[in-house]
């Protein structure tokens, strides 16, 4: 026993601290880098994926639309947005093929039947009216509250909505421009959308005047190879 | 060949004496929140199982160089870090279901049996046990995730893994997806599950008593 | 009703975190069998919660900007080190209070609910005072949750024959369902038709 090289116990069994810390360290070292790295390798195409979804849903709320781009409200001028700001309450102004300007998209939540209903809704300033409607997140009741979403007939509502006077849910049948037939057996979810949307109008509406849309920009392609800088630059 | 049947033994544990769900009650977080569809299921199952391999796979590797003092940080660390793993792979991968189990990715993290599994098996065992027990573990997590997905689907919107069962006219019944819906299939399944171990466990008294009776 | 209010009672009755979002279930099963225990646990979860949300917010504020992918392994590390700084305060202020949660302390660490409310709160985009008050309400329902299926499971005890098979889990799962379905009806309470 004496004559092994073996490192002995140093005594009743307590390793030290130094040697506890150390563990700790190299296992944090090791796991910050494998997450860094898996950050890096997944981020263009979360990027995109999320990039993705937010034009689906903007073109499903804004009809004949095919590009988009990101507007944030700066001292009373719509300015155009590429970078994530902190705190930011974006908008996102719709074009046709031939970029023309055909309504904004906003987004606007508030609480549903069971939860925080977020919405996104299509709003032309000319006339000052809704004209598409699309659920974002919701965890309204399946096969009562969720029909907000899956019931395309609800949807349609939001085609052509006058925001003035307010939009309202009625259950009888609706017969004023600003009015929505709520869902049978979903009166809450449905009156919820109705003033979420309320809600957003009452921000936006007012400062959004026609012709305040900048007109749509390329966005910027990062050169991909010294060729295309040059290429450019000529 | 003696250690190819063990390792065979650890594997089936996890799947039906052991099963990390319906005997041993844990990871019941994920369990109940994300079987409101089959597919949910399969994909929690699916991320757990593999958090728990990776996590079972290092711990054994390193469990000489882990001290005892602060093994239960290293084990989370190590646990932490795969999670993070699963979840930016799967937001870049498939969104959509990242989407549907939302928050609870992250939430493997306390999932107590994959802390449970380190600390009773992974690091006191060799490398070669320590993944057939979380192959068995993992496994018996996932088709009870699914079982209980697929359950609570099949009851509660007429479908199993998006396809219709019973036809438009089918009724469902909508607690059944629902929060309720999950606390009560589940206890269902435990009751069912008691049920069958205590019908085996008649059997072997008739047989031992007939056995000793000649 | 206030925003604020609004987080509060949702969180607390609506979407209870135990009952509507499957969070501490752990603790929620094993424990409550005992009134006075559960309610002191609660109460220790609570106060471990408002101390997580405001350090999770001062993490997502500050330093997460940063390194967004930090944010799992940085709120265990929180949690871990705030659970343990309470235990020793509670070691040294009330060491009857301490042999009473005994194991429960720890146990608190890999308590989802705690970490699901960290990151629940991070993903709502809520504020420091959001965040407070959500923590409140998520504290406070854990508490109602956990006393109310302590009281229950007593009461049963008491005066019900139990077959055998039923006995334990599967009970109390069913018990857990019937009270969830009761929260349910908490749904819809701020709205007006």
């Amino acid at each position: 026993m004496s004559e092994d090289k073996l490192e002995q116990d140093p005594g009743p069994e307590e390793p030290s601290p130094i040697r506890l810390i150390g563990t700790l360290a190299v296992a944090g070292l090791v796991s910050g880098v494998i997450i860094v790295a898996i950050y890096l390798a997944t981020f263009e195409t979360i990027k995109e994926n999320k990039a993705r979804e937010l034009r689906e849903s903007v073109f499903r709320v804004l009809p004949n639309v095919t590009k988009m781009q990101k507007l944030l409200l700066k001292e009373g001028k719509l300015v155009v947005s590429y970078e994530e700001e902190k705190d930011e309450k974006p908008i996102y102004a719709g074009y046709d093929d031939s970029n023309k300007f055909m309504g904004y998209a906003i987004p606007s939540d508030g609480p549903g039947f069971a939860d925080t209903i977020s919405v996104l809704y299509g709003y032309r300033p000319s006339d000052r009216k809704v004209i598409g409607m699309w659920i974002l997140a919701s965890r309204e009741t399946p096969g009562l509250g969720d029909k907000i979403y899956k019931d395309a007939a609800f949807v349609a509502n939001f085609d052509d909505l006058a925001i003035e006077p307010p939009i309202v849910a009625t259950k009888k049948g609706k017969s004023k421009p600003n009015e929505i037939d709520a869902i049978t057996g979903a009166t809450i979810s449905s009156v919820a959308v109705a003033k979420i949307i309320n809600k957003g109008n009452d921000y936006w509406a007012s400062k959004l005047k026609p012709g305040m849309a900048p007109a749509y920009e390329e966005p910027v392609a990062p050169a991909a190879s010294p060729e295309a800088e040059e290429a450019q630059a000529q | 060949m003696a250690k190819e049947q063990h390792a065979y033994e650890e594997f089936m544990k996890g799947l039906w004496r052991e099963n990390p769900v319906f005997v041993q009650v844990l990871g019941l977080c994920p369990l109940l929140a994300v079987t409101n569809s089959a597919i949910n299921g399969l994909a929690m199952g699916l991320a757990s199982f593999f958090v728990l391999l990776g996590s079972s796979i290092l711990v054994s590797l390193l469990k000489k160089h882990i001290p005892k003092q602060v093994r239960i940080s290293c084990f989370i660390i190590i646990i932490a870090t795969f999670v993070t793993v699963v979840d930016y792979s799967l937001a870049a991968m498939l969104p959509v279901l990242h989407k549907e189990l939302g928050a609870f990715i992250p939430l493997i993290v306390c999932n107590c049996l994959i802390l449970g599994r380190m600390e009773a098996f992974a690091s006191r065992n060799t490398l070669r046990m320590s993944i057939a027990d979380a192959f068995g573990m993992g496994a018996g997590f996932l088709y009870a995730l699914v079982a209980l997905g697929g359950a609570r689907e099949i009851l509660g919107v007429g479908e199993f893994f998006g396809i219709s069962l019973f036809g438009p006219n089918f009724d469902p019944w909508v607690i059944m997806i629902l929060p309720p819906g999950g606390f009560i299939t589940l206890g269902v399944m435990l009751l069912f599950f008691n049920w069958i171990e205590q019908r085996k466990i008649n059997l072997d008294k008739q047989i031992a008593a007939e056995e000793g009776a000649n | 009703m206030g925003d604020l209010g609004w987080i509060f009672i949702s969180t607390l009755l609506i979407n209870n975190f135990v009952l509507a979002y499957f969070l501490g279930l752990c603790p929620f099963l094993g424990v409550s069998n005992k009134l006075e225990v559960s309610f002191r646990l609660g109460l220790a979860t609570i106060f471990v919660m408002v101390v997580t949300a405001l350090c999770a917010w001062v993490l997502n504020t500050y330093v997460l900007i940063y390194a967004p992918y930090l944010r799992l392994i940085s709120f265990i590390v929180v949690i871990a080190s705030v659970v343990q700084l309470i235990e020793m305060a509670i070691k040294k202020l009330s060491p009857t209070l301490f042999r009473a949660l005994g194991i429960f302390l720890p146990l608190i660490t890999t308590n989802c609910a705690i970490l699901g409310l960290a990151i629940f709160a991070t993903n709502k985009g809520y504020g420091l005072w959001e965040g407070l008050v959500y923590a409140l309400g998520a504290g406070m329902g854990f508490t109602l949750a956990i006393v109310l299926m302590a009281g229950l499971r007593q009461e049963c005890e008491k005066t019900m024959e139990m077959p055998k098979l039923i006995r334990g889990f599967a009970f109390n799962m069913i018990i857990s369902g019937i009270l969830s379905m009761a929260f349910m009806g908490f749904a819809g309470l701020f709205s007006s038709s």
